[in-house]
């Protein structure tokens, strides 16, 4: 694949379609090394078709090949926080990173944040995806004032 | 977490440097700016040549210029060149006893450290500049991007 420049006028950015699933389930089992088709029919399902300005599901695509997606809604009050927007899925195909197309999906999701009257955005990753932890940095995001916790309930 | 001095020395020069790639920039500024010691920098400034992350050129007009990927480098590879921060003393190392106590403890602080050395891996030096420049327009930096 030769994605060129991710801020090149023929690559657009755009909601999700059906047509699009397969390429976004391949993406990610590409990247993850994990199909999982129910989980993203069941987010094309609630994000996709019927998000409003709360759920957003995009994809950066040329013609009909999808070269990255992104994901988020507005949630209200969790973990006591004021509305804010979270992006809980990010990709862009190893081809095409390096090219501007992930800053250009992120600034869109969070256009559409703001038209749902946001001001803030948070996200959630692993501390040892540095790839992904370094992308989030760039774009200016800081910590947040909250740490998440875990305990195995075996 | 406290670095140790040259490490912090480092990450100035670096940012300095980094921030003025064009431009030769010499030991004397970096240490008038900071206000530290020219001998502990100039030490520093050689390490950070033999990593391969500046070049010096001798003679008037001369200092150093950086020559790594700023949009590569983090924050913990020039740490990692001066001190090492993911080899904490364990509590009872030092010939105390290894109690259940110090282990809990172990395990409380080694979280911290995993945080932090997490942090400086996800910042490169590119991602550095953008921040010291937000904070020179006055602000701590946006929010949201």
């Amino acid at each position: 694949m030769n994605a060129g420049n991710g801020n090149s006028p023929d690559i657009s950015i755009r909601p999700i379609a059906a047509g699009d699933l397969d390429q976004v389930i391949a993406l990610d089992a590409a990247i993850t090394g994990i199909e999982k088709t129910d989980y993203w029919y069941e987010l094309f399902h609630r994000y996709g078709t019927r998000g409003g300005d709360q759920r957003h599901f995009l994809v950066g695509v040329r013609g009909p090949q999808v070269l990255g997606y992104v994901i988020g809604d507005v949630r209200d009050w969790e973990f006591g926080s004021a509305p804010c927007g979270w992006v809980f899925g990010l990709s862009v195909h190893p081809d095409a990173r390096q090219t501007g197309l992930g800053s250009r999906l992120l600034a869109t999701i969070c256009d559409g944040f703001r038209r749902a009257g946001v001001r803030t955005v948070r996200t959630l990753l692993a501390r040892d995806n540095n790839l992904i932890l370094s992308f989030f940095r760039s774009q200016g995001m800081m910590a947040a004032p909250y740490i998440p916790l875990e305990m195995e309930i075996e | 977490m406290k670095l140790q001095t040259g490490t912090s020395l480092a990450l100035y020069s670096i940012l300095e440097a980094a921030g003025n790639p064009e431009r030769q920039i010499s030991a004397a500024d970096i240490a008038t700016k900071y206000d530290v010691s020219i001998h502990h920098l100039a030490k520093v400034l050689r390490e950070l040549g033999r990593a391969g992350l500046v070049e010096s050129t001798r003679g008037a007009g001369g200092g150093y210029r950086f020559v790594g990927n700023a949009k590569r480098l983090t924050l913990m590879d020039v740490i990692e060149l001066f001190e090492d921060i993911g080899t904490r003393q364990p509590y009872g190392a030092a010939g105390a006893a290894v109690t259940d106590t110090a282990r809990a403890l172990d395990h409380v602080l080694s979280e911290i450290d995993e945080i932090a050395k997490a942090t400086f891996r996800s910042i490169t030096i590119a991602t550095m500049l953008r921040l010291v420049e937000r904070h020179g327009r006055g602000g701590n930096g946006p929010r949201h991007p």
